[in-house]
């Protein structure tokens, strides 16, 4: 009795299909990719149950933690024109080299009068650099409030857009620290803003 | 390289030699395993998880004269201790001794949803819901304020405010030792 050959199968696979959703994918996620940031100042943000994303644009982002302030504010073209009013109102000429890279600083952390040495830093010194924080007070004139007036005007002459706010807190700061902020925003009359938390599914 | 030669390697019966004819095939595994790579670089460099917002509305300061008289017995206070710690008591100061409770769904939350029905079973007319008033001292942690003020979303207390602290609060907090 003759026995029945079982034709011996490849092995391989026709590949083409994996490799195309493979490069779609990779297509999609270099496309939408906006890198992480390296936040100058780490901060434990608490935990809530809320949902509501943050907008991207017109948005600035004042961080407490560790007994420092940082402010940061979205925007390129923002950016630049506040630099200049800010060296207008502290008398601090700065040159365009400084305004450019200025500009690529989402978020910093450094009192006007080092502003300057701050960023003739390269960019590796830059990282090494401690931010001290930002000069916060009660008054209506400490560089916080500054920033925050003029971010404010540079935002409604280029967006024509009222500038939004949000407090990025750490966890274990204590919550005067937090609230002198808030008090610093209410003095303008910025009643209406954002607590950045992190969603909390374990509740 | 992932295939196996399954010609069967017979065939070769004498006759002539042929040039065997290349495949057209070529063999994707590589850059499909580079494709992943990739996709799993980008998926761990980028953020995904965005951070989400608590949007918070605060009276405005610079008008004086909008202070609403608040009903003392629907107003129930919210004190932050030291420590993760609350204390509350309804009507006011010094009429109740304050309760300590804590974070969580059986502490706080609980409480809230319990004195809001009561409130608003004791209480007649359209304006009977429960005002919670935010009193953090000076030892509670930015956390614990975001955490009284998810609670308060959660239970859906609309009528909310932060007030400052006073040093009879501070010592009702002192005496339950959460201060």
């Amino acid at each position: 009795m003759a026995r029945i050959k079982i034709p011996r199968k490849s092995t391989a696979i026709d590949m083409t299909a994996m490799c195309d959703v493979a490069f779609l994918l990779l297509t999609f996620f270099i496309l939408t990719a906006k890198l992480r940031q390296e936040d100058p100042l780490k901060v434990d943000v608490p935990g809530a149950s809320v949902k509501l994303n943050i907008p991207d644009v017109d948005m600035a982002t004042i961080t407490v933690g560790h007994d420092k302030v940082f402010f940061g504010v979205e925007g390129t073209d923002i950016r630049k024109a506040l630099l200049e009013e800010m060296g207008k109102k502290y008398n601090i000429p700065f040159t365009p080299e400084e305004t450019q890279k200025f500009m690529v600083t989402p978020t910093f952390g450094v009192p006007m009068n080092l502003m300057k040495q701050y960023l003739d830093l390269s960019a590796d010194d830059k990282k090494k650099y401690v931010q001290p924080g930002i000069q916060v007070d009660t008054t209506t004139n400490s560089e916080l409030f500054n920033w925050i007036y003029q971010a404010r005007i540079v935002t409604k002459n280029l967006h024509n857009k009222e500038l939004k706010f949000a407090i990025k807190g750490d966890s274990h700061e204590v919550y005067p620290k937090v609230g002198g902020i808030i008090d610093i925003l209410q003095k303008q009359a910025v009643n209406r803003f954002s607590l950045i938390t992190a969603l909390n599914q374990s509740k | 390289m992932a295939e196996l030669d399954t010609s069967g390697g017979g065939g070769k019966k004498g006759g002539k030699v042929r040039s065997k004819k290349a495949s057209t095939r070529i063999d994707l595994t590589a850059m499909v395993d580079l494709a992943f790579l990739l996709i799993t670089f980008f998926i761990m460099a980028t953020t995904l998880a965005k951070p989400k917002a608590m949007e918070t509305i605060w009276p405005d300061k610079t008008k004086k004269d909008v202070q609403l008289p608040v009903p003392e017995s629907r107003t129930m206070t919210v004190l932050l201790g030291a420590n993760h710690s609350i204390a509350w008591y309804i009507g006011p100061p010094g009429k109740t001794p304050p309760t300590v409770d804590n974070f969580g769904k059986n502490g706080i939350r609980k409480t809230l949803i319990e004195n809001n029905k009561k409130i608003e079973a004791t209480h007649a007319g359209k304006d009977n819901y429960m005002i919670v008033l935010v009193k953090p001292s000076d030892k509670a942690t930015y956390k614990d304020f975001v955490s009284i003020m998810d609670e308060l979303d959660i239970t859906r207390i609309q009528s909310r405010a932060v007030v400052a602290i006073t040093p009879p609060e501070i010592g009702m907090l002192k005496d339950s030792k959460l201060y």
